[in-house]
């Protein structure tokens, strides 16, 4: 059994993403040390997550395969860069979320958005993977560039609290 | 004199660098100012002109980068300030034009009116932080550190027509002219 942040890193690795942007969250703690110690990924951490959208279009368009890390409250700091920048120029951008508010949640403060979070994709148009253990983890990130590529817009991984 | 004038004294000292430019007017006046495969036009996503250069010009090391941004604009997103003087990527150069006002709405006024940009770029860290009046752009654009440039000018648009290129073509059209 692998761990749980092994897939998604090696995940991403096998896409050949190797632009990241992130703001962070403790459950992606350690994927960020992996991205932060790999010499083949710029990994640029970000004030906001709305900034990190227009630097993975930047990213793509100077030949880079971005991807963002980040909470879920992040999707609701980017939705208009998201609709307005990425999907409008069909730019392909991973979105790798943890998402809190998730059943096993201590922090009532997310709760809220963590319940809106796959409604606002799906009233978005935009597809998501919620992967329940880390093979599926890893299947879905392996499908997930080709995918985004494919619609012109972001593909996200929800990470529940349950995932890890 | 206002931005349209801005954009022409600027894209005199453009050669092949790449060139990211704002949403709305900024956009339509550079396009029949001076139209090239190397501009960027932004139709949405208003105040993400400097990210959008920022990952540019670390995915393009090689390449200069060049950002035509404006004060309404930087005011929606401050936080760029501080990542791309932290990321300091020395092939990014930054203009602001300053015309203290939201041009492309029907020019209200800006909070820039009330502040000094530059001053708000040194006290960032940025070591090239001028007026536009003070410096040789193409001196800076080669410049060993990420450079942040006001050029301030009156409020005013110009009667550029929209860009009759839809986003994804910008797009393919820009990648395309990269090696």
């Amino acid at each position: 059994m692998m761990d749980s942040t092994e897939p998604i890193y090696k995940g991403l690795k096998d896409i050949g993403i190797d632009f990241i942007v992130s703001v962070p969250c403790v459950n992606l703690s350690k994927l960020l040390n992996d991205v932060d110690e790999d010499e083949d990924i710029i990994h640029v951490p970000v004030t906001r997550e709305e900034e990190g959208i227009g630097i993975c279009a930047g990213a793509y368009l100077g030949g880079k395969r971005p991807a963002i890390l980040m909470q879920n409250s992040g999707l609701g700091n980017s939705i208009n860069a998201l609709k307005s920048l990425t999907e409008l120029y069909g730019f392909p951008l991973i979105m790798v979320m943890s998402h809190r508010g998730t059943e096993g949640e201590g922090i009532i403060g997310q709760v809220p958005m963590g319940q809106s979070t796959p409604k606002i994709l799906e009233g978005m148009d935009f597809k998501y993977f919620k992967p329940s253990n880390p093979e599926e983890a890893y299947e879905n990130i392996s499908r997930s560039w080709d995918l985004s590529v494919e619609e012109g817009k972001p593909v996200s991984i929800l990470l529940e609290i349950s995932y890890w | 004199m206002a931005r349209y004038e801005a954009i022409k004294d600027i894209m005199e000292n453009i050669e092949d660098e790449l060139v990211v430019c704002n949403i709305g007017f900024p956009s339509r006046e550079l396009y029949e100012i001076d139209d090239k495969d190397k501009n960027f036009y932004m139709i949405g996503s208003m105040g993400l002109a400097s990210s959008i250069g920022l990952g540019l010009a670390l995915a393009k090391p090689d390449s200069d980068v060049v950002v035509i941004d404006g004060d309404g604009s930087l005011l929606m997103n401050m936080g760029s300030l501080v990542t791309v003087f932290a990321n300091n990527p020395s092939n990014l150069t930054w203009i602001v034009i300053d015309n203290g006002a939201y041009g492309s709405t029907g020019n209200q006024d800006t909070y820039a009116q009330k502040i000094d940009l530059v001053d708000i770029a040194k006290s960032v860290g940025f070591k090239n932080s001028y007026d536009f009046n003070d410096i040789d752009l193409k001196e800076i654009i080669k410049s060993e550190n990420a450079s942040f440039i006001v050029y301030r000018t009156e409020a005013g648009n110009s009667k550029a027509p929209i860009i009759d290129l839809d986003p994804v073509s910008i797009k393919k059209r820009f990648m395309s002219s990269l090696d």
